[in-house]
């Protein structure tokens, strides 16, 4: 094949371009991850040291903004609370939701659609309105401040997130399986609960450990209905103080031992948030064996 | 009739019930934010309300137009820098990069889209406010304390990031294999045929990442509240401090049970956000389900 | 003087990490030819087919070994110009994939690729080619609607001419016709007849009759392993091993 000049520079200077292209892709690439370490660098840099056992064991004495001693026991024991009731009543909404859109609604495309479309605007909605919509029905409700309000408010935000990813395993079995399941004779209900649950548990994990993750790292919405306190609850209706506002409220302090304790919150709940996300990685590896 | 029927007819019951609830919450939220807003509505004129800068609640002056400004600087400085930035990220590990990386980028991406929007303000408090106040701003002639709107755009794209490209890696991983050899038998670099058939094969579900992006970081408030400054007022470069709605939002829920239309006047902020959200995601979805139709 | 084989394979292997899919390949293809790779689905004809202009270079999980000549060039090289190898080979593929453009860009694609700058001299030869496939008088109205619109037939057509434009002197055919209806296969078969004075043409199929109306050299191909090459006459009146014997009683 022979080559006029000019058609051969032009073809230097293309695969100059795409030289030129490929490296500040990979330098973009790259520095998403040197980001990202950086993130959690500065974050375990100021967090451990300000990590003790009087840190995860203690309540903050003289007031969680002024005081100087204690730690941030009563945050912690407020998510675990908040994170664990929004999570088990957001499960109980969920599950039958994904389950009905993918065994009673499996032929009915148009409301299915219909459904998820719906399901995806709420999930694009921001914890802060969740937030305010909580606040709305504490209004209604004449409910104060407290740990239930919240329980509530986040179970609403972690709802759609749940569904989507419990939706996503349950299409993933295939039609065959409903079909042989209804000619053993087994009503929906059993399907529902003995066949899919158990066919997609691997998801349903996944879904539940996704969506205890949103919750217990949200503070927008927690913010309006909680309240914060120094105190671990004693009931439903005390107020409640959390992770994220721990960390929104301290770290605003002039007092330099009250950020500590601020940077050691952030610390615990980046511990926390790794852990999910290794959980998950491991939930997906191990469970999927059993599947067909 | 036996126990199981009475199971079957329960539990049937309660899924239905349990999907009109979910399905009815977007409605019920949207109505009751205008009914709280009533109050306000119903003393000022939207108009006004919209187009006036001054905020003084204690002076009944509820003007939102420097919180709405405030938004569109900082959701728009975030996306211009997230929105490139995902986009030649999504290109590289999809059609350049070996598996270790797309594997690598993969754990990054759902770790950073895990952690919680409090801690990138802790993070964005601790690196990015210092060093637009020492070496950025004077660099360029500025001078600013740090917590500016710049700030707040720039914690907000790396929040962004892991959101958008997640979309767009599905999306170019969905473009068929047989497109590309199309192109490469044309006698096309590589790199051609990603810049003239594989962007414009995936363009509109490009947009519709960025419309999700876009209203994913026009609702974040903690991150861009803690480092953003906080101030009702109209930028006038992006060293300047500024005032999102949702920071607005949330700053504010302590005292305004005090002043008379204050919680009425942050209920109507939340339903402006509730309501310009609302549309760029559902036009997001709705191109995005054209797509996966076709 | 020109070799009379355009195309030369010598002990090409391709395997992935599991399996061996193309086994000690030896082949020639002779030039202004239609020769017809045949064998039942899965036997590695596809494979074979993009080997020859290293498509499997988007595939990193294949690892090939061995010769392939083009004009005297040795392809797996790795100083050759893959670019100006893939140009010398139109590509067709079983479904029709045009390009997210118009029509008339699908066919102006390759031109501008090749660095043709000059919009008359691109009319000019978009209209050609498509004339040549018998297209232009269906969609000289609508050149720039999007080729997606135009009927799974056209689009096959379309393919056909945007790989001509190019000026190739090899045309790789994967089952062009298999999800195609029977009159746009015949036209796309008539097109073939007419292109071998010019071109070489090198059409994987698994359809027996289509290979006895179109091949002048004829391979059959059965799991990863060429059994028999040789004229029409030669493979189909006298086979030579019992696996080619059965394929032929079967018919496909």
């Amino acid at each position: 094949m022979k080559y006029i000049p000019h058609l051969l520079r032009s073809r230097k200077r293309k695969i100059l371009e795409e030289n030129i292209m490929k490296s500040i892709m990979a330098i973009t690439t790259y520095s998403i991850i040197l980001v990202f370490i950086y993130l959690i660098l500065v974050i375990s840099w100021k967090g451990i040291p300000a990590l003790s056992w009087e840190m995860i064991s203690e309540i903050p004495s003289g007031g969680f903004y002024f005081g100087k001693e204690g730690g941030i026991l009563n945050a912690i024991i407020g998510s675990i609370y908040l994170s664990v009731g929004a999570t088990f009543l957001s499960l109980l909404i969920s599950i039958p939701i994904a389950l009905y859109l993918n065994i009673h609604l499996l032929h009915h495309n148009r409301i299915k659609g219909g459904i998820r479309y719906l399901l995806d605007i709420l999930w694009g909605i921001p914890s802060i309105l969740y937030g305010a919509f909580g606040f709305i029905l504490m209004i209604v409700f004449h409910l104060q401040a407290s740990l239930l309000a919240g329980i509530i408010t986040l179970a609403l935000l972690i709802t759609p997130i749940i569904i989507r990813a419990f939706d996503e395993a349950l299409q993933g079995i295939p039609e065959g399986l409903l079909e042989a399941s209804y000619a053993m004779g087994l009503t929906r209900n059993q399907i529902a609960f003995h066949i899919f649950v158990r066919q997609a548990m691997p998801g349903l994990i996944t879904a539940t450990l996704i969506g205890f993750g949103r919750a217990i790292g949200d503070a927008a919405s927690v913010l309006f209905t909680t309240g914060y306190t120094d105190h671990i609850p004693t009931s439903l209706d005390d107020p409640t103080a959390s992770l994220p506002l721990a960390i929104f409220f301290q770290l605003s302090s002039p007092i330099p031992e009250v950020r500590e304790r601020a940077y050691a919150a952030a610390f615990i709940l980046t511990l926390i948030i790794l852990a999910i996300s290794l959980l998950i990685r491991l939930c997906t590896s191990r469970l999927s064996k059993y599947q067909i | 009739m036996n126990r199981e029927k009475w199971i079957e007819i329960l539990s049937e019951k309660w899924m239905l019930l349990a999907t009109l609830l979910m399905c009815m919450l977007p409605l019920s939220m949207g109505i009751g934010l205008l009914i709280e807003s009533m109050p306000l509505l119903q003393q000022y004129r939207l108009g006004s309300l919209i187009r006036n800068s001054a905020w003084s609640p204690a002076e009944g002056k509820f003007g939102m137009i420097s919180f709405i400004v405030g938004t569109l600087w900082v959701t728009g400085l975030s996306l211009c820098m997230a929105a490139p930035v995902s986009l030649l990220v999504s290109i590289y590990v999809t059609q350049y990069a070996k598996p270790w990386l797309m594997r690598t980028i993969h754990i990054v991406m759902d770790i950073l889209a895990g952690i919680p929007s409090v801690v990138y303000g802790v993070w964005g408090v601790l690196v990015i406010v210092p060093w637009i106040s020492q070496k950025l701003a004077p660099t360029f002639g500025y001078s600013s304390s740090g917590y500016c709107i710049l700030s707040g755009g720039l914690v907000l794209a790396v929040m962004s990031i892991p959101y958008i490209l997640h979309l767009q890696i599905e999306i170019f991983r969905t473009i068929p294999i047989e497109l590309k050899e199309v192109s490469l038998s044309l006698g096309a670099t590589y790199w051609e045929t990603i810049k003239h058939v594989l962007l414009r094969q995936a363009r509109r579900g490009i947009i519709a990442s960025v419309g999700l992006g876009i209203s994913k970081a026009l609702g974040e408030t903690i991150a861009v509240l803690m480092v953003v400054g906080n101030v009702p007022q109209i930028p006038e470069n992006i060293f300047q401090a500024g005032y999102p709605l949702p920071a607005l939002i949330a700053n504010n829920y302590g005292e305004m049970m005090s002043v008379p239309h204050y919680l009425s006047a942050l209920m109507f902020a939340s339903l402006i956000l509730f309501l310009i959200i609302c549309l760029f995601n559902s036009v997001s979805h709705w191109i995005i389900y054209k797509i996966n139709r076709i | 003087m020109y070799n009379n084989d355009i195309i030369r394979i010598e002990n090409l292997h391709v395997t992935t990490a599991t399996q061996v899919i193309l086994k000690d390949i030896n082949l020639k293809i002779p030039r202004n030819r239609i020769t017809v790779i045949l064998g039942p689905s899965g036997c590695g004809k596809t494979t074979l087919l993009k080997c020859l202009n290293r498509l499997t270079d988007l595939h990193p999980q294949l690892q090939v070994s061995g010769k392939v000549w083009i004009d005297d060039e040795d392809i797996f090289q790795p100083n050759v110009d893959v670019i100006a190898v893939r140009k010398k080979m139109g590509l067709l593929s079983q479904r029709p994939y045009p390009l997210p453009m118009s029509i008339y860009q699908n066919v102006a694609y390759g031109l501008k690729m090749q660095g043709i700058a000059d919009k008359h001299t691109i009319r000019e030869r978009v209209q050609h080619y498509l004339e040549e496939v018998g297209l232009w008088k269906e969609v000289k109205d609508r050149l720039h609607s999007p080729a997606s619109k135009l009927s799974i037939g056209q689009q096959q057509r379309l393919c056909l001419a945007r790989g001509l434009a190019v000026q190739p002197e090899i045309i790789l055919a994967d089952e062009p016709t298999s999800a195609l209806d029977p009159i746009s296969s015949k036209k796309i078969e008539e097109k073939f007849l007419e292109l071998k004075s010019d071109y070489t043409l090198v059409l994987v199929t698994h359809i027996l009759r289509q290979a006895k109306r179109l091949a002048d050299h004829v391979i059959f191909m059965y799991l990863g392993e060429v059994i028999e090459q040789g004229t029409p006459q030669e493979i189909f009146e006298h086979p030579q091993t019992t696996i080619l014997r059965e394929y032929l009683k079967s018919g496909h």
